[in-house]
C-alpha cells in the first residue's frame, strides 16, 4: 500500500477528518472554557448556603460552614438533622446525588424550638452565652440573662452547660399571624373515596 | 354621569343575588348582651389593650392603642364592664383562638364625651391623619388596612372611590351609597383634602342604580368629581381592576396605586371617615349584610363591631341546616367561619347563611383537562393551570416565573374550572409555603452572619489573649533576669541564712522587751486600783455606809496588796515563759 | 354547632368537564352527517367501534390503575378520542384495525402519560399516525364519494367491520393524492379529468370540511377554545396556499380554498389542534402554535410524501409545545404592555 492510497483509503479519511474535527472543537471548547468561565460561587458556599445554619453541631462539626466544607470535600450529605429531608433533597440536586435517608446517628428530624431561660432561676454564670454559637443570649456575669427568640437557632447548645437547668427548648407552634393555608389533601385519592363513600 | 371606557383582562358574571338583601332599609341592630372585641381587625400589628378587667368602660372609649403609626386602636362599641381579656374563638379562616377584650354590656349605651371637626378644613393634614388614627379606621371593604397609613402618601392626583361592590349577595355598600350618599361625598372631601388630589372619580357598577342616582345628587358639580358606571363584572371591585377600569392604567408590578398618583377608598370608609372627623365618632360600627336562604330575613344592618354573628343571626331568623356554612365576606372570597360564635370584625361586610342547594358543597376534582379557562378568566392574566402544576410538584422557582406572587385570589379561575379543582387552595397554600421559606431563607442567612462574627470575635479574643499572656511572659522574664543580677554578688544561700539568724534574734529582742513591758504595765494597774478603792473605802466610812460594804472594801484592798507584793517578788522573764 | 369548612370560592360555574366533552361531541354531528352522506353508513360503523373500544381501553386502564371506574369514565373523554379517531380512518375498516388504533390512543398515547390532561400527544392523532405507518394500505383506500359510486348499504357496511379485505369496491383517489400525483397538468385540466374534485376542493369533502367548521365555530361560540389556535392554522395554510398557487399552473399546490376544504383540514383546526392537554398553553402560544401546523401541513401535502398531513403536522408540534410555552408566558396584570 502506497502512501497515496494509503490517505485514500475512505474509512481512513473518514476517521481522520473525525479526529480532526474532535481536536479542534476540542481546543475551541477548553478554549471558551478559561475564557467565558463563569463565576459562580465557590461550592462551599453554595452547600452552606443549603445547610438551614442552626449550627448546632450535631453532624459533628463544629458548625455548619465546617460542615459544608466536609461535604465538599467528599463527606456524606445526610447528616443534618434540623435540616431534614428537605435539606438531603436540596443538597442532592445541587451535587447531582441520589438523596438518602438522614442519618439516625446524629439525630432525628425534630419541630423547630427556641430557648427560653426561666429568668429568676438564672444565676448569671454566662455559661449559656459561651456556648451559643449565634450570640443570641444577653447577658453579664451575675446578671440575669435572656433569649433573643428572633436570633435563636433553637440548636440546643445551651441547655447542656447550664448548671442550675434553667433553659427550656419551646416548641415553635403556629398561631394566627403565621398559620396558612394547606393544599388539599391529593385530589385523585380524594376524588375516588369520596364517589366511593357517596356509594357506600 | 360617564361609563368608563376600559376594562380588564378576564373576568366572571356570576349570579348576583343582590335583590335578596338590598329591597330592605339598613336597619340599627340591637346591644347584645356580650361584646367580643378582637384586637387584631385590621392588618398590622395588634393593638394593645389599655383598659383592665372589671373596668367600666363607655361607648367610644378606646379599648386597645395602636401598637404604631401602622396599626389601629380599638374603642368599644357600648357601655358596660370588661369582664375578660383573653383569647377567643375569631373570624379568621384558621379557625384559631385571638386574644379579644370582652365587655358585658348594660344596656344604657352610655357614650364617652367627644367633640368633632366640623370645621376639619382649619386643622393641618398631620393632625387630620392623627385623628382618623385615633379613631381606628381602617379600609373596610377588603383586608383592613389602616386608612390613616394609606393616606399618608405624596403626590397623590386622583382619588378613587370604589363604589363597585362586586362580589355577589353583599349589598352593605349599595345601601350605605342610596341612604348616606351626602355623608359619604363629606367623607371624600375630606380624604381629597387629606391625600391632595386634583380629581375624585367615584366608580359604581350598573347594577345599583338607586345607589348611582343617590350618589349622583349629592356630588359638587365639579369638573374635578367625576361619577363613572361600567358593566357588572367580578371582579372590578379589586383595587387594581377598578383603577385600569377608570383610568386605563395598570398599577406597576410590585408596585403601590400611589406609584402612579392613585389613591382608592371604599364608599363605607369615606362614611367613616366623615363620622370621625365631623362627628368625633370613631370606628365601633358598620354596615353587614345578612343574606342567604338560611335566614328568615335578609337585609342590612348596622351592627356594633364586636356583636358576635350567632346574636344576629337569632335576630334575622336562622333555620339549623343539616350541613351548616357560614361564610363571612361573599361566597367568591369570603371565608367559612369556624363558629358562630365569632363576633363582627371591622372588615365583616357580609354574612351568607347558605342552605345547602343555593352554594352545593365542592364536587369531588377531576383532572385538569388543561382547557384554560382559568387563563381566559384570571384578572392578573396568569395561567392558572401552569400554577397549579407547578404548585402540586412544589416548584417554587416555576412558580415564580409564572408571578404567582401577582395571583389576587379573587377565586375566578376555580370558578370556572370545569375539573372543580380547588385552585385557589393550591395556591393559598404554596404562596404560604413560599413565604415561610423566605423567612427560613432569611433567618439561617441572619444566623450565618451571626455565627461567623462570633467566630472572628472568638477568633480575635484568642489572638488577643495569646498576646497578652506572651507579654506577661516577657515581663516576668525580665524582672527574673533583673533579680539574678543582684544575687551575682555574694552566695545567695548564706545570705539568706545570715538573713534568718538576723530576724529571729530581732524577734527574740523584742519578746523579752514586751514581757518586761507587760508585767510591769499589769502592776501599775493593779496599784492604780488599789488606790481607787482605798479612797472609796474611806468615802464610804465617811458617809458611814454599811458594815458590809466596808468589810467587802477592806477585802478587796487586802487581795490587792497580796497580789502587788506577789508581782514584785516574781522574776518577770518566769512570767513570759508561762 | 359545627360549621363546615371549605376554601374558597363557594360558587362555581357549572360547565364540568363531562358537559364540555358533550359539547365537543355534539358539535362533531355536522361533520358526521356530511361524512356518512358521502360515504355511507361504514363511518356510523366506524364511530360505534371506536367509541366502544375507547371507552373499553379506557375502562381497563382506570380499573388496573385503581381508579374509580364510574367517576373517571363519566368524563366522556373517551368517548371523545374515539369519535376523532372514528372519522380520521377509512370507512368501510376491519374491526382489529380499529381496536389497534383505539388501544393505542387511549392505553398509549394518552394512559401511559399520565392519564386525562397530561398527554404529550393528541391520542386520536397518535392512533392515526400508527396506523397510517403500519397498515399503510388499508389506511389510504378511501371510498369513493356516493355521487360517484354506490356506496354499501347497512348490511354489508357491518360485513366489512369483520372482513379481513380492506374495501376495495369503489375506492378512488381522494382529491388531495390527485394533487400528489399531478404530473404537469394545469388545475383547469386536473379539475375538469377528475369529477373527484367536485367544484372547489372534492366532492364531499368541501361539505365534510364545511361540516367540521360549523361545529368548530358553535364550539368557538360556546367559547370552548379561543379563536388563536384554528386562525393561526387557516391563515398559515391560506397563505401558503395563495403564495404557491401559481396561477393554477401545472406546478401549482392548489389554491387555498381547495387546502381549507380538503382533507382533514377543518378537522385539525377545530378538534385536534385546540385539544388543550396536548397544544401550546397561552393565547400567543397557540396562534403559534396553530401558524406551525398550517405550515407543516402546506409543506408536507405539496413537498412531502404523504398526501394529508394534519396528523404529522399536529403530532411534530406536539413536541414543540413545552418549548412554545417557555417563551410565551403572558405578561401578568401590571407589565408595561399587558395594558387593555
Ligand atoms: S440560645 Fe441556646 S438554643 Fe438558641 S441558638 Fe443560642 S445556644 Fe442555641
Ligand atoms: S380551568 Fe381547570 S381544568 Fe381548565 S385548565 Fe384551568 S385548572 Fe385545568
Ligand atoms: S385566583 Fe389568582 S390565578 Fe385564579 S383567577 Fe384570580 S388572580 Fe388569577
Amino acid at each position: 500500500m502506497t502512501m497515496a492510497e494509503f490517505f485514500l483509503n475512505d474509512l481512513t479519511q473518514t476517521v481522520l477528518v473525525f479526529l480532526t474535527l474532535g481536536g479542534l472543537f476540542g481546543l475551541l471548547l477548553g478554549y471558551a472554557s478559561i475564557r467565558f468561565k463563569v463565576e459562580g460561587d465557590p461550592i462551599v458556599e453554595q452547600i452552606n448556603a443549603l445547610l438551614p445554619q442552626t449550627q448546632c453541631g450535631q453532624c459533628s462539626h463544629p458548625g455548619c460552614r465546617p460542615y459544608a466544607e466536609a461535604i465538599a470535600s467528599g463527606e456524606a450529605i445526610n447528616k443534618c438533622p434540623p435540616g431534614g429531608e428537605d435539606t438531603i433533597h436540596r443538597l442532592a440536586d445541587l451535587l447531582g446525588m441520589e438523596p438518602q435517608p438522614l442519618d439516625g446517628e446524629h439525630g432525628i428530624e425534630k419541630p423547630k424550638t427556641v430557648a427560653f431561660i426561666r429568668e429568676a432561676e438564672c444565676i448569671g454564670c454566662t455559661k449559656c452565652i459561651q456556648a451559643c454559637p449565634v450570640d443570641a443570649i444577653l447577658g453579664a456575669a451575675k446578671l440575669m440573662h435572656t433569649v433573643i427568640a428572633q436570633e435563636c437557632t433553637g440548636c440546643d447548645l445551651c441547655v447542656e452547660p447550664c448548671p442550675v437547668d434553667c433553659i427550656d427548648m419551646i416548641e415553635v407552634t403556629t398561631n394566627i399571624k403565621t398559620w396558612g393555608w394547606e393544599a388539599p389533601e391529593n385530589d385523585d385519592i380524594i376524588a375516588t373515596d369520596r364517589m366511593s363513600d357517596k356509594a357506600a | 354621569m360617564n361609563t368608563a371606557k376600559h376594562t380588564f383582562h378576564g373576568g366572571i358574571r356570576p349570579l348576583e343575588h343582590k335583590e335578596d338583601s338590598n329591597t330592605t332599609p339598613i336597619e340599627i341592630a340591637p346591644i347584645p348582651p356580650m361584646l367580643v372585641l378582637p384586637l387584631q381587625q385590621h392588618s398590622g400589628p395588634t393593638a394593645k389593650p389599655c383598659v383592665t378587667e372589671g373596668e367600666y368602660v363607655y361607648k367610644g372609649q378606646m379599648i386597645a392603642n395602636a401598637a404604631d403609626a401602622s396599626g389601629a386602636s380599638i374603642h368599644a362599641s357600648s357601655s358596660g364592664y370588661v369582664v375578660a381579656i383573653e383569647a377567643r374563638l375569631v373570624a379568621h379562616p384558621s379557625g384559631m383562638a385571638d386574644t379579644c377584650i370582652v365587655i358585658e354590656t348594660d344596656g344604657l349605651d352610655a357614650a364617652i364625651e367627644t367633640s368633632g371637626h366640623p370645621n376639619w378644613r382649619n386643622l393641618n393634614r398631620v393632625e387630620l391623619l392623627d385623628i382618623l388614627h385615633r379613631s381606628g379606621i381602617v379600609g373596610l371593604g377588603g383586608a383592613g388596612f389602616p386608612t390613616a397609613r394609606k393616606l399618608n402618601t405624596d403626590s397623590i392626583d386622583t382619588l378613587i372611590i370604589n363604589g363597585t361592590e362586586c362580589e355577589p349577595y353583599i349589598t352593605a355598600d349599595d345601601l350605605c351609597m342610596r341612604e348616606r350618599a351626602a355623608d359619604i361625598i363629606r367623607g371624600c372631601e375630606i380624604l381629597k383634602y387629606i391625600v391632595g388630589a386634583n380629581s375624585v372619580i367615584v366608580g359604581i357598577e350598573d347594577n345599583k342604580p338607586e345607589a348611582i342616582e343617590s350618589m349622583g345628587k349629592a356630588m359638587p358639580s365639579s369638573p374635578d368629581w367625576k361619577l363613572v358606571t361600567f358593566p357588572t363584572k367580578y371582579p372590578s371591585g379589586g383595587e387594581k381592576q377598578l383603577i385600569e377600569i377608570l383610568t386605563g392604567r395598570q398599577v406597576p408590578r410590585g408596585g403601590l396605586p400611589a406609584n402612579i398618583g392613585i389613591v382608592c377608598q371604599n364608599v363605607g370608609t369615606a362614611f367613616a371617615v366623615k363620622e370621625a372627623l365631623e362627628d368625633g365618632k370613631p370606628l365601633i360600627s358598620r354596615i353587614t349584610t345578612f343574606t342567604g336562604q338560611a335566614l328568615s330575613r335578609r337585609g342590612n344592618l348596622e351592627v356594633r363591631l364586636g356583636t358576635p354573628v350567632s346574636y344576629l343571626l337569632d335576630y334575622m331568623g336562622y333555620t339549623e341546616q343539616k350541613v351548616p356554612r357560614l361564610i363571612m365576606g361573599g361566597p367568591m372570597m369570603g371565608f367559612a367561619l369556624p363558629d358562630a360564635t365569632v363576633p363582627i370584625v371591622k372588615t365583616t361586610n357580609c354574612i351568607l347563611a347558605p342552605d345547602t342547594n343555593e352554594l352545593p358543597l365542592p364536587k369531588p376534582a377531576q383532572p385538569c383537562i388543561r382547557c384554560g379557562f382559568c387563563a381566559e378568566a384570571c384578572p392578573a392574566s396568569l395561567l392558572p393551570q401552569q400554577l397549579f402544576w407547578h404548585s402540586k410538584s412544589s416548584n417554587f422557582d416555576q412558580l415564580d416565573k409564572h408571578a404567582l406572587d401577582d395571583c389576587i385570589e379573587c377565586g375566578v379561575c376555580s370558578y370556572v374550572c370545569p375539573s372543580s379543582i380547588p385552585l385557589v387552595q393550591y395556591f393559598r397554600a404554596s404562596k404560604h409555603e413560599m413565604r415561610m421559606r423566605r423567612n427560613e431563607q432569611q433567618q439561617a442567612d441572619k444566623a450565618r452572619e451571626r455565627f461567623e462574627a462570633r467566630q472572628q470575635r472568638l477568633e480575635r479574643e484568642a489572638l488577643e489573649r495569646e498576646a497578652t499572656r506572651a507579654a506577661r511572659k516577657a515581663a516576668a522574664k525580665a524582672k527574673a533576669a533583673e533579680s539574678s543580677r543582684f544575687a551575682d554578688e555574694a552566695d545567695p544561700v548564706q545570705a539568706a541564712i545570715e538573713r534568718a539568724k538576723a530576724k529571729k534574734a530581732r524577734l527574740m529582742q523584742q519578746s523579752q522587751q514586751g514581757a518586761q513591758m507587760n508585767a510591769e504595765s499589769a502592776l501599775d494597774s493593779l496599784k492604780t486600783k488599789l488606790a481607787a478603792q482605798q479612797s472609796t473605802l474611806q468615802q464610804a466610812e465617811a458617809d458611814e455606809k454599811s458594815e458590809k460594804i466596808t468589810t467587802a472594801l477592806q477585802a478587796s484592798i487586802r487581795r490587792l496588796e497580796q497580789q502587788i507584793a506577789e508581782s514584785e517578788t516574781k522574776p518577770p522573764s518566769k512570767d513570759v515563759e508561762e | 354547632m359545627s360549621l363546615m369548612r371549605t376554601s374558597s370560592p363557594h360558587l362555581s360555574a357549572a360547565n364540568p368537564v363531562q358537559h364540555v366533552m358533550q359539547q365537543v361531541l355534539l358539535a362533531l354531528i355536522p361533520g358526521l352527517i356530511a361524512l356518512i352522506h358521502f360515504f355511507g353508513p361504514g363511518v356510523i360503523f366506524n364511530l360505534l367501534a371506536a367509541c366502544g373500544f375507547a371507552v373499553l381501553c379506557e375502562a381497563l386502564v382506570l380499573r388496573l390503575r385503581g381508579y374509580d371506574l364510574r367517576f373517571f369514565l363519566s368524563d366522556y373523554s373517551a368517548l371523545v378520542t374515539g369519535a376523532l379517531l372514528a372519522v380520521s380512518i377509512p370507512p368501510y375498516s376491519p374491526w382489529w384495525l380499529i381496536f389497534i388504533g383505539a388501544f393505542f390512543s387511549i392505553v398509549v398515547a394518552k394512559h401511559l402519560f399520565g392519564g386525562l390532561g397530561q398527554n404529550p400527544f393528541n391520542p386520536a392523532m397518535v392512533g392515526y399516525v400508527v396506523l397510517l405507518i403500519s397498515f399503510p394500505v388499508y389506511m389510504t383506500h378511501w371510498t369513493a364519494p356516493s355521487d360517484l359510486a354506490n356506496t354499501p348499504g347497512l348490511l354489508q357496511s357491518f360485513a366489512s367491520l369483520w372482513s379481513n379485505e380492506y374495501y376495495d369496491g369503489t375506492t378512488m383517489a381522494t382529491p388531495l393524492d390527485l394533487m400528489k400525483q399531478n404530473e404537469g397538468q394545469m388545475l383547469t385540466f386536473l379539475y375538469a379529468n377528475n369529477p373527484q374534485f367536485g367544484s372547489y376542493a372534492g366532492l364531499g369533502w368541501e361539505w365534510v370540511n364545511l361540516g367540521f367548521l360549523a361545529g368548530g365555530l358553535w364550539m368557538l361560540h360556546k367559547k370552548l377554545f379561543t379563536w388563536h389556535g384554528p386562525v393561526g392554522m387557516l391563515a398559515a395554510l391560506g397563505i401558503l396556499s395563495a403564495l404557491f398557487y401559481d396561477d393554477g399552473s401545472s406546478a401549482s399546490g392548489g389554491s387555498p380554498l381547495f387546502h381549507w376544504l380538503s382533507g382533514a383540514t377543518m378537522l385539525g383546526a377545530f378538534f385536534i389542534i385546540t385539544d388543550p392537554a396536548s397544544g401550546a398553553t397561552s393565547n400567543l402560544g397557540r396562534l403559534l402554535f396553530g401558524a406551525m401546523v398550517g405550515v407543516l401541513v402546506y409543506c408536507i401535502r405539496v413537498w412531502g410524501n404523504y398526501p394529508d398531513a394534519v396528523a404529522f403536522a399536529v403530532l411534530l408540534l406536539n413536541f414543540c409545545a413545552p418549548f412554545i410555552d417557555y417563551y410565551t408566558i403572558p405578561k401578568p396584570y401590571g407589565t408595561e404592555d399587558s395594558q387593555s
